[in-house]
């Protein structure tokens, strides 16, 4: 991949739409190679990042830059491919007119456009109605034409937004696979998704992103912290607690459930058993990590409005 | 700017809309020309010199025009209007201005593609017109070429002021704009010509600036003088009232009218690539 630094690095950015502050000293960075995901609830400002990536908006304060260029940089947007939340292609055109279409616009040697074209359409599945009209088509075989124009031609960073939004559960398999694929040729790929199962199981690292700026950045490990178990059990007293407390750490207690964090989930037999060695008896075990939902709602849950306006 | 270009005209091309349109043009030219050529075969027979069937059809051919020179105006604003602003609503331009294109380009080539279209339809149309009206009756206006043009200019006024204004507003609402400066420049017109037959100068004055800041009826008047025998004007020398007239014309639009009207559509198109640059999309 060409160049050096971040795929994408952003400090302070501001965005401010009359007297709403969309992004609000947004700093996050984004290295080359990986798949990031950008998290947030709706109206978090996952969107407008996008556009101020791509120069269709323009910031109101703080600096970015996209592959080593500033923000919107438009020889730059040559090795940028992007799906729009807001997907929609010429309905008048054949798919490969379409793909075709962005190559020209991409600037990808002529020579170059059949091979290019041939291969998006294999990639996201299109190659039986390539010669049809995209006005046909269902919104996810849009989703899935709009995938493959942002593929075309094998640009250094695709910009994902919402890529799976129209898309069946075969679908968001195939667009998971996709990824993954983009990841192994050196892509670097900027998912911003509210679908947090689909970023889980794709993404090297994520930031979250609430009221206009980050409130947690990181790999996915880390994000997530260190596993945990939750376990369900009745029928012990004080004194077993405090037994197990000194055995297996700091206990939470939440009527039947006993949560302790961190915990090795190898040591979820030697749990169990200490238990049933007091007396007790374990209805349910729910060892291992906490999800990613468990985690964002978790941040979210200290935050208010979704926008706020400027003092 | 060329692949915008290109996109544009396959666009319209491919829509169901334009062929509609070309197929009802060759039918009002077949009616019109069938009308036209009957009514000089009844003057005709009714014993009318040649010289008056001649005055007869060249103003029959100028309301024919006008029938053109309208739909022509409403297609160019009701085409031009939806090129940015629906590709802005519906989020093709998301896709296309995330390439590395000038956003100028991309407007610059929606117009041009458009120019071509409208001066295709308005040559289709214009010279169809004048050749059937030609075949059936013999009548053949002094400046076919010179009128084609001026309708195609008029045209094309229309057509930037909808693109501008689909930078910013709605479709449906730009082109309803435009509709409206079109009927107005025309009263500005017809009233100019009034003002300057009663001597009302001051009202002259407005009438005449308001042409003057939308050229589309100063053009017409070129449409007119393409259409209409030099007899006719010869006739008429004189006849103050005439001026008033909107389907007359003394004169062609004097060089310094046709030159603003030309800075005027690269100042639209000027204005229209200012708009789209800072328009976030």
């Amino acid at each position: 991949m060409a160049g050096s630094g971040p795929a994408v690095e952003t400090a302070d950015l501001a965005k401010r739409y009359g007297r709403v502050r969309a992004l609000d000293g947004l700093t996050m960075t984004v290295e080359r190679g990986e798949v990031f995901g950008l998290l947030g609830p709706n109206g978090a400002g996952k969107t407008t990042v996008v556009k101020l990536l791509l120069g269709l908006a323009r910031a109101s304060g703080g600096r970015g830059s996209v592959l080593g260029a500033p923000l919107g940089d438009r020889p730059t947007r040559q090795r940028i491919g992007y799906l729009p939340e807001l997907f929609r292609y010429q309905p008048w055109m054949r798919a490969r007119e379409v793909l075709a279409l962005h190559c020209d616009l991409s600037r990808l040697p002529r020579s170059e456009w059949p091979a290019a074209v041939d291969a998006a359409l294999d990639l996201v599945g299109l190659v039986d109605r390539a010669e049809d009209i995209v006005g046909t088509f269902s919104k996810g075989m849009q989703q899935r034409l709009g995938l493959g124009v942002a593929l075309l031609g094998a640009p250094d960073l695709v910009i994902l937004d919402e890529p799976t939004s129209a898309l069946d559960p075969v679908g968001r398999n195939d667009v998971r696979a996709i990824i993954r694929e983009a990841r192994e040729r050196g892509t670097t790929v900027f998912l911003n998704s509210h679908l947090l199962t689909e970023v889980e199981r794709v993404c090297d690292r994520v930031a979250i992103v609430d009221h206009g700026h980050v409130i947690e950045e990181g790999r996915l490990d880390d994000v997530l912290g260190d596993p945990g178990v939750r376990v369900q059990a009745t029928g012990f007293d004080e004194t077993a607690l405090a037994a197990l407390e000194r055995q297996f750490g700091a206990l939470r207690r939440d009527g039947d459930w006993l949560a302790i964090q961190p915990f090795d989930p190898s040591q979820v037999p030697d749990l169990v058993a200490a238990i049933v060695a007091a007396g007790g008896r374990v209805h349910e075990v729910d060892a291992g990590r906490r999800s990613l939902e468990e985690r964002f709602l978790a941040l979210l849950s200290k935050g208010g409005d979704r926008t706020e306006p400027v003092p | 700017m060329i692949t915008i270009a290109r996109l544009t005209i396959r666009e319209a091309a491919r829509r169901r809309i334009l062929w509609v349109l070309l197929a009802l043009t060759i039918v009002s030219v077949g009616l019109t020309g069938w009308g036209t050529g009957a009514l000089a075969g009844l003057a005709r027979a009714e014993g009318a010199t040649e010289l008056e069937i001649r005055i007869i059809v060249s103003q029959i051919l100028i309301l024919a025009a006008f029938m053109f020179s309208f739909i022509l105006a409403m297609t160019a604003a009701f085409v031009g209007a939806p090129a940015i602003a629906n590709d802005l609503e519906s989020g093709v331009a998301l896709a296309l201005l995330a390439r590395p294109i000038r956003r100028s380009d991309y407007l610059v080539g929606r117009w041009l593609g458009l120019v071509a279209v409208v001066a295709v339809y308005a040559a289709a149309s214009g010279f169809l017109e004048i050749g059937a009206v030609g075949l059936l009756t013999g009548h053949a206006p002094p400046e076919p070429l010179l009128a084609v043009g001026f309708l195609a200019a008029q045209a094309v006024v229309l057509l930037t002021t909808a693109l501008v204004l689909g930078t910013r507003i709605p479709a449906i609402a730009a082109g309803a704009v435009c509709v409206v400066l079109f009927g107005l420049s025309w009263m500005a017109g017809v009233f100019a010509g009034v003002a300057r037959a009663f001597d009302a100068d001051a009202l002259a004055a407005v009438s005449d600036a308001a042409r003057w800041l939308f050229p589309s009826d100063g053009l017409w008047r070129g449409v007119v003088f393409g259409l209409e025998p030099p007899l006719v004007a010869i006739v008429a020398s004189g006849n103050e009232i005439g001026e008033a007239n909107p389907f007359f014309a003394f004169a062609p639009p004097p060089p310094a009218f046709i030159a603003w009207s030309l800075l005027w559509i690269a100042g639209a198109l000027a204005v229209a690539v200012w708009s789209l640059e800072r328009r976030e999309v």
